[in-house]
């Protein structure tokens, strides 16, 4: 056991699933020599050497599209892209080859893969290198999108994305990455993709959120508690897609109502989604509109006027006073 | 006659197999006109007929160990690397016995078994795939190569060029293969290119590189035999451009009377005709004869006959399929 903050706690999980599987192979933009921009892949070049740490050229396309083609041989390729904002120069393979290849040949190609990348805000730095790109990767089929909200978790997610049979994108909250340390056993753990994690239990009310903005949603749960006598359950999503319906239904059965919380612009972003797999599945149960509450529908601005645009604890306790006084 | 003989540098065998071979593709390409016509194919068909040498040339001196993958223009590359027409023609109807069970069609063809990486509509998109599989061969320590083809309109892209790079900086065993028809859709590579002769890009990144005449099927041999060799032993990748022709439109939806090239251009290129130059030099060597090349035909014709047949026979896939295959967890398993 070691307290370990994120960008440590991802390095273990690439460590260690490196020594386990020779197949892995970590591949992006000054990952290997360099360790990485935000320093995940650290050291792994200096013990896996350039033949499985590969400093690729500045070419996002090329560094996605290649990993496919490893993956199509049989090899684990993790690539880094170096901020969410840049993924859109690999996005198109990502879309038309690594999600699609399963289907298109009827399970005889797949592609096990991950496509790790930082996203959000809280760096005060400019749009591309803080925007939060979940939606459009979460709207493909054939991809699973991961989104840790914590160093523990955060490793077990990345050993089960490398393990995972299809293309896992990785999101990793900025925001996070030296927020906190938590305790992350020595031995190797993994969490199921595909579940959400109830962190905090109650009966008045559901804040759903993911990434760094789980922190807010609890900060204002733990206000709630202390200043109204509210209790909030917290649902930790992990896993945008597929999206763990059943957990974030069962939850507003009991509460009747719900309070979403991203980073991602609101339109037809994840919170559309929660909300209305929470409308079919707890219709009955609710006792007030289910509300948003999101970064605005703007390009990310900068960085003086950042706070105003990403959801803050603020916020989110204005959204559940409504909610609660509907 | 002997001196012919001597000039083809082939036997009667190879002969008949690099004829055959592109007599049933041009033969698939024909019939699978004919049945789009008909309805039995959806959407968009893009026809190889004209471009037969490269894909025969290029398969006839790899392993069937090594490894193809292509664009869109794709029959005559999965049906050269050696998949059974009956299930390439079932794919192209949408039918479950297909390739792909009837959803990936004619422009996404895969067959493991002849390990044929697929077809890609994406123009310039396969390419970094490509240098994805001839890392992992070499990663594994394989001797294995993978020959990658695409059109001139590729060179375009971006992702052909960072590619290009990628393989000549790492050393990996590719040889990429430019099938030049000279059209990306409507697009002549002299208004789309501003350095028009492609081979010279792959000299930018210090890749051997030529041009060949890719009507001609020993040429094409020649070339990528050599460079198959390169890539096997030295693990150097190449750029080999092939001068070809597509006699039909771009896809089945050109119009008939297209505009960007001419009759007179179309008619003197299919003086080209790759099968029919080369059926006339085996004979001329004598090393096959007329009755030879007629129970080729009849070969071939009854062959893809046979395809169509049993693609018309091989059912739809079933509605329940229609949301398989996604993930692993929803493999229905066939």
């Amino acid at each position: 056991m070691a307290k370990l903050n994120m960008v440590k706690a991802l390095n273990l999980a690439l460590l260690q699933e490196m020594e386990r599987d020779e197949d892995i192979v970590v591949i992006g933009e000054d990952v290997g020599v360099d360790g990485g921009v935000f320093r995940v892949t650290e050291d792994l070049h200096r013990k896996f050497g350039g033949k499985r740490v590969i400093d690729s050229p500045l070419a996002e396309a090329a560094i996605v599209g290649t990993s496919i083609g490893m993956a199509l041989y049989g090899l684990k390729p993790v690539c880094e892209i170096q901020f969410s904002g840049f993924s859109f120069q690999g996005f198109h393979q990502i879309e038309n080859h690594a999600a699609r290849y399963r289907m298109r040949s009827q399970g005889r190609f797949h592609c096990q893969m991950v496509v790790r990348m930082p996203y959000g805000g809280g760096v005060r730095a400019l749009e591309h290198h803080s925007e939060s790109e979940e939606q459009f990767y979460a709207h493909i089929p054939g991809l699973k999108m991961v989104i840790p909200s914590g160093p523990r978790n955060a490793r077990a997610l990345l050993v089960s994305a490398i393990r995972d049979p299809d293309p896992v994108v990785f999101f990793e909250a900025k925001g996070l990455y030296h927020a906190a340390r938590e305790d992350v056993p020595d031995e190797i753990e993994t969490l199921p993709i595909g579940r959400a994690h109830v962190v905090r239990e109650g009966a008045d009310l559901t804040v759903i959120s993911y990434g760094a903005m789980l922190r807010v949603a609890r900060e204002a749960a733990e206000t709630l508690a202390a200043e109204n006598g509210v209790e909030c359950e917290v649902i930790d999503v992990l896993t945008l897609s597929p999206l763990d319906r059943e957990t974030l239904v069962a939850s507003v059965r009991k509460t009747g109502r719900a309070v979403i919380v991203h980073e991602a612009p609101r339109s037809f972003g994840p919170g559309a989604e929660i909300a209305t797999s929470i409308m079919e599945g707890a219709f009955l149960s609710l006792e007030a509109p289910i509300r948003r509450v999101t970064a605005g529908d703007v390009p990310f601005v900068g960085f003086a006027r950042e706070r105003a645009n990403v959801p803050d604890v603020a916020r989110v306790l204005a959204a559940a006073r409504d909610t609660l006084a509907y | 006659m002997a001196q012919k003989k001597q000039a083809l540098n082939i036997d009667a065998d190879l002969a008949r197999r690099l004829l055959g071979e592109m007599m049933l593709i041009r033969r698939f390409e024909e019939k699978a006109a004919e049945a789009y016509a008909l309805g039995k194919i959806g959407g968009f068909l893009h026809l190889y007929i004209g471009e037969e040498a490269v894909g025969v040339g290029a398969t006839s001196v790899l392993r069937p160990d090594d490894y193809a993958i292509s664009a869109y223009r794709d029959h005559g590359h999965c049906l050269a690397k050696g998949a059974d027409p009956r299930r390439a023609m079932a794919e192209l109807f949408g039918r479950r016995d297909g390739l792909c069970k009837g959803k990936g069609g004619s422009m996404h063809l895969f067959d493991k078994t002849v390990n044929f990486l697929g077809g890609h509509a994406i123009v310039g998109a396969h390419l970094p795939l490509a240098a994805g599989v001839a890392f992992a061969i070499k990663y594994q320590g394989g001797d294995q190569v993978i020959v990658c083809y695409f059109g001139d309109g590729a060179v375009h892209q971006g992702e052909f060029h960072e590619a290009m790079n990628l393989s000549a900086l790492w050393k990996l065993p590719v040889i990429w293969i430019c099938e030049n028809n000279r059209y990306a859709m409507g697009t002549s590579v002299e208004r789309a290119l501003a350095q028009p002769e492609i081979w010279r890009f792959g000299l930018t990144y210090g890749l051997p590189s030529e041009r060949v005449d890719g009507m001609d099927v020993l040429a094409v041999r020649e070339v990528v035999s050599r460079a198959v060799e390169r890539a096997r032993r030295e693990k150097v990748p190449s750029l080999i451009e092939a001068d070809t022709y597509r006699f039909r439109g771009h896809s089945m939806r050109d119009p008939a009377g297209a505009i960007y090239r001419t009759k007179e251009e179309v008619e003197r290129e299919k003086q080209r005709d790759p099968i029919v130059l080369f059926r006339d030099r085996v004979l001329e060597a004598e090393l096959l004869a007329e009755a030879d090349v007629r129970a080729l035909e009849k070969d071939v014709n009854d062959r893809i006959d046979d395809a169509v047949t049993f693609a018309d026979a091989s059912p739809e896939p079933p509605v329940e399929w229609l949301l398989t295959d996604v993930y692993k967890e929803d493999a229905e398993g066939v």
